[in-house]
């Protein structure tokens, strides 16, 4: 097949301008959540096996590394909640212009680390003894 | 000049047929991850400690399995629409592609039955 004409794709684009990073980002931590998934359903399943197995698995879900994990999936759900917050307010048909999607991008950033640092400040005095 | 017929403009559909289902369901289960994903997070932040005997009476609760159920069902198929735009916007061998797509859906089906099995197994008070 002969190579079609594309149209302009991610390098033409400045990072600075934010609408690509938070896009970049949405998918990022959508990305990361969906691996989030397959911890859910294997920490699902090691309890739906019984104690024992739960026990073994344990090991593995309340390791140092886990906690890391965690902590980055809590980060990638409060961004991937307030960016999917601004997709659907987009969807509606508003804050489309320039200036309105340069601030509602700092806005989402901000907001995110915010939510992020509430959740983790939470996580860590709930779990503590984990 | 555009080259969508009058009947195809007032249908709405594009060329594959399903119009702008991917876009709807998309939103659809987003705007119903919002309330699930938000008491996941909690409800799990709020639990008195994570061991086998509070983690099954937790989860065994109608309530509470019924929510989990849906939680992974929703997750699941929100992760395989967006996974999908992501393998078609940068997987770009035309056979990789396909092959890709195809995995990713069979993983995602795979991945909610798992889910949703444990969870009823634990519902109905199988785990020992």
């Amino acid at each position: 097949m002969r190579a079609r004409p594309l149209s302009p794709h991610l390098t033409v684009y400045r990072m600075t301008r934010y609408s690509l990073l938070t896009s970049f980002a949405n998918r990022l931590s959508g990305m990361a959540l969906s691996a989030g998934l397959l911890v859910l359903v294997y920490w699902l399943s090691a309890l739906a096996r019984g104690a024992h197995a739960y026990a073994r698995a344990q090991s593995l879900l309340v390791s140092g590394p886990a906690r890391v994990v965690y902590a980055a999936l809590i980060l990638a759900f409060a961004y991937h909640l307030v960016a999917g917050i601004r997709h659907l307010v987009w969807d509606t048909g508003r804050g489309l212009e320039k200036a309105q999607s340069q601030r509602s991008a700092w806005l989402v950033i901000a907001a995110a680390l915010v939510l992020a640092l509430v959740l983790l400040g939470w996580a860590l005095r709930a779990r503590e003894g984990l | 000049m555009s080259l969508r017929t009058p009947l195809g403009t007032v249908r709405g559909l594009g060329s594959a047929g399903n119009g702008v289902h991917h876009w709807w369901v998309q939103r659809l289960t987003a705007v119903a991850l919002l309330p699930l994903g938000a008491w996941l997070l909690v409800s799990l932040l709020s639990l008195p400690a994570v061991d086998f005997v509070t983690l099954v009476s937790w989860i065994g609760g109608t309530w509470t399995a019924a929510a989990l159920i849906l939680f992974v069902i929703t997750a699941s198929w929100h992760s395989s629409l967006g996974i999908q735009v992501i393998l078609e916007d940068y997987v770009h061998d035309p056979g990789l592609k396909t092959l890709s797509l195809v995995l990713s859906g069979f993983i995602h089906v795979a991945l909610a039955a798992t889910g949703v099995l444990a969870i009823l197994r634990i519902a109905f008070g199988s785990p020992l």
